[in-house]
């Protein structure tokens, strides 16, 4: 590889610009303060953890895992989610804590992924474990919540996605009883890549009954509300996959007392990692992108891992991509108000800025002005006549409340002695709500 | 009234085939889009946008979800792995990806293989534990054996009519190839009622 540019950075990685930064921000807060309203505390834990334990029990494949080498030689991984890692705590820092355990996090995180569609080698995840509960209504409670933390992102038209591991297992065990080994495997493959045409094409080749053919072809049209449940029912005698279905159903159930199974589709085809989850997995899906912004599910035998077998269950929000859904909507916008001063007015500049800062909802500049240079403040109305807002101050651009109430209608406090209120400015392109001038006019400063 | 399905069609040797099996299945695409320069026909009956697209591009096109779901063949598919579902065999377009070279062919000291599929054709001599260099061309592969840039090609095979005018043989066939239906992954669940009404409408028509 050439030596990159000083400007250039890895594949895969991202800066947030101010504006970017403080969306992505307003999501985290909005979702971690849904998260907490549900009883969920935050936790907090290392980027680096040892390929050997976190590394080895995370589900990410190994081929994606970020590995460095510590000065000792030792592997170390980039964390890749942060369920492995609160499996940890869990099993260590935690182990006198009384279960069920709710915990929180925001964090990034890091996948060495090939380059394409939305594959990002470091993003964001928002999510919640609740370890230690293994009901139906455990996992019907960390759905229930990721519709709340969606909604409470922002995301308005949103689908989640359910299934169960234990369903297609106890189906493919019954089912599968005289074929080859391998069998089972390459059709799971199949629908873990979505390939319902490689799928379709292995069952033919399988020494099935015309009838078990015809129900594992159904399987892929077994997607719906609640009725899918009991047209489920007959299509496995397997104790696994019977129970697996009746867990399943009490969610949905559960579900539709939280109020929110208008939100969730059924669909027995969906799942995870087999690896990893061990009973239901859950996808949510947002209206005008096209990947996934949600993904959970029950994984009952990680803490085991770490030697504290429990039940467990939660999701992570991708953050950065529910961002790329509200990201055009202003969600809360902080006003930016200048102050500006010359020495003699400095005190009282000072002073009315460091009001203003408490007074709540402003982003408060102040900016000296040298005695032998002029700024020009163009007052917010006369630049836009004068066509000067350009497409960078669109950015800048004030929200409907303070464009219906007008620059003077803001409430701000009152400006003291020796300074003069400008209202919306733009001041070397950039636009501000407010400009308070601690100075003479005309000399440092003048009206253009 | 239910959203607009988006649907990303192959420009060029696929695109009538696809268009008249939709036809056949009530879905009224008209068949002379491929000639025309627009790259995007609204056929409001079906509730239907078709985005003409190069083939190639088809699976990105739906992994983004610009298009809800596309047509395209299974070569492509395989050679840009993209996260999409794969819904349906269309049975049409059916040709088959092969291994060809001259009559004469010797295995080579360094054999080299020339192809538009350089991720398939590696998979599919590193499963099999060949030491190939694997060229990447874009177009008029079966030139390759002839100037002696590969000693073998992997190319799509449909008639054989090419290979036999340029004097060159099938040494084996790897996969059948035909094009399929795929969908991205949330339009599957967000637009899942269209999707499965069209996908029901083309397997009653399909002929496998």
């Amino acid at each position: 590889m050439t030596k990159p540019k000083m400007f250039e950075k890895p594949a895969g990685v991202k800066d947030y610009l101010p504006e970017a930064a403080e969306r992505l921000r307003q999501v985290e807060t909005r979702v971690l303060d849904c998260m907490r309203r549900w009883g969920y505390r935050e936790i907090i834990t290392p980027t680096l953890e040892f390929y050997d334990t976190v590394g080895a029990a995370s589900s990410t494949s190994d081929a994606k895992l970020f590995k460095l080498l510590d000065k000792r030689g030792v592997t170390m991984v980039l964390r890749s989610d942060l369920t492995a890692p609160i499996a940890r705590v869990v099993a260590s820092l935690l182990r006198d804590a009384p279960l069920p355990l709710r915990l929180s996090y925001h964090a990034n995180v890091f996948r060495a992924m090939e380059e394409g569609a939305g594959r990002d080698a470091e993003f964001y995840q928002t999510g919640v474990e609740l370890v230690g509960d293994g009901t139906p209504e455990a996992d019907a409670e960390v759905i229930a919540l990721a519709v709340a933390c969606l909604k409470a992102a922002g995301v308005d038209r949103f689908l989640i996605a359910l299934g169960h591991v234990g369903f297609l297992n106890g189906l493919f065990r019954e089912t599968l009883r005289d074929c080859p080994e391998e069998a089972e495997h390459e059709l799971k493959d199949c629908l873990l890549r979505r390939d319902h045409v490689g799928y379709r094409q292995r069952l033919r080749e399988l020494p099935l009954s015309a009838e078990a053919k015809g129900d594992l072809e159904g399987l892929l049209r077994l997607r719906g509300g609640k009725e899918i449940c009991s047209q489920a029912r007959p299509f496995t005698r397997d104790p696994l996959g019977f129970s697996s279905l009746d867990h399943l159903c009490r969610v949905f159930e559960a579900l539709e007392d939280y109020g929110v199974s208008e939100h969730v589709r059924i669909d027995l085809t969906m799942i995870g990692d087999f690896s990893y989850y061990t009973g239901v997995y859950f996808e949510g899906y947002a209206a005008d992108l096209g990947f996934p912004v949600a993904s959970g599910g029950r994984y009952d035998n990680l803490l085991r891992q770490f030697g504290r077998p429990a039940p467990a269950t939660g999701f992570a929000l991708k953050t950065d991509r529910i961002l790329e859904v509200v990201g055009g909507r202003i969600l809360e916008r902080t006003r930016r108000a200048l102050v500006l001063f010359d020495t003699a007015g400095r005190k009282a500049a000072l002073q009315y800025a460091a009001q203003l800062r408490n007074h709540g909802g402003w982003a408060v500049e102040t900016r000296f002005l040298p005695e032998d240079e002029t700024l020009e403040v163009a007052p917010e109305r006369l630049a836009a006549r004068n066509g000067e807002r350009d497409a960078a101050d669109e950015r800048f651009a004030p929200d409907a409340a303070a464009q219906s109430g007008g620059p003077e209608r803001i409430r701000l406090p009152d400006v003291t002695a020796g300074g003069t209120r400008a209202g919306a400015c733009l001041v070397q392109g950039v636009r501000y709500d407010e400009v308070i001038v601690f100075a003479e006019e005309g000399k440092a400063w003048r009206k253009r | 009234m239910a959203e607009t399905l988006k649907v990303a069609m192959p420009k060029g040797r696929i695109y009538r085939q696809a268009s008249s099996l939709f036809r056949e299945a009530g879905v009224p695409v008209p068949d002379d889009l491929d000639d025309s320069r627009k790259l995007i026909v609204h056929v409001p009956e079906a509730n239907m946008e078709f985005i003409m697209a190069k083939p190639v591009d088809v699976p990105t096109y739906v992994e983004y979800g610009v298009a809800d779901i596309g047509v395209v063949g299974k070569d492509v598919l395989m050679e840009e792995a993209r996260d999409v579902y794969e819904l349906l065999d269309l049975g049409i377009a059916r040709c088959r990806m092969s291994v060809i070279a001259l009559p004469d062919w010797k295995p080579a000291l360094h054999p080299r293989v020339a192809t538009k599929y350089p991720r398939v054709a590696s998979q599919f001599f590193r499963e099999r534990g060949q030491q190939v260099e694997v060229i990447k061309l874009n177009g008029s592969i079966e030139l390759a054996p002839l100037i002696g840039l590969a000693d073998r090609i992997v190319d799509m095979v449909e008639t054989g009519q090419t290979l036999r005018e340029n004097g060159l043989v099938e040494l084996e066939q790897m996969f059948p190839i035909t094009s399929r239906l795929i969908a991205n992954r949330v339009s599957y669940r967000m637009k899942n009622d269209a999707i499965q009404a069209l996908c029901d409408q083309l397997q009653a028509v399909i002929r496998i």
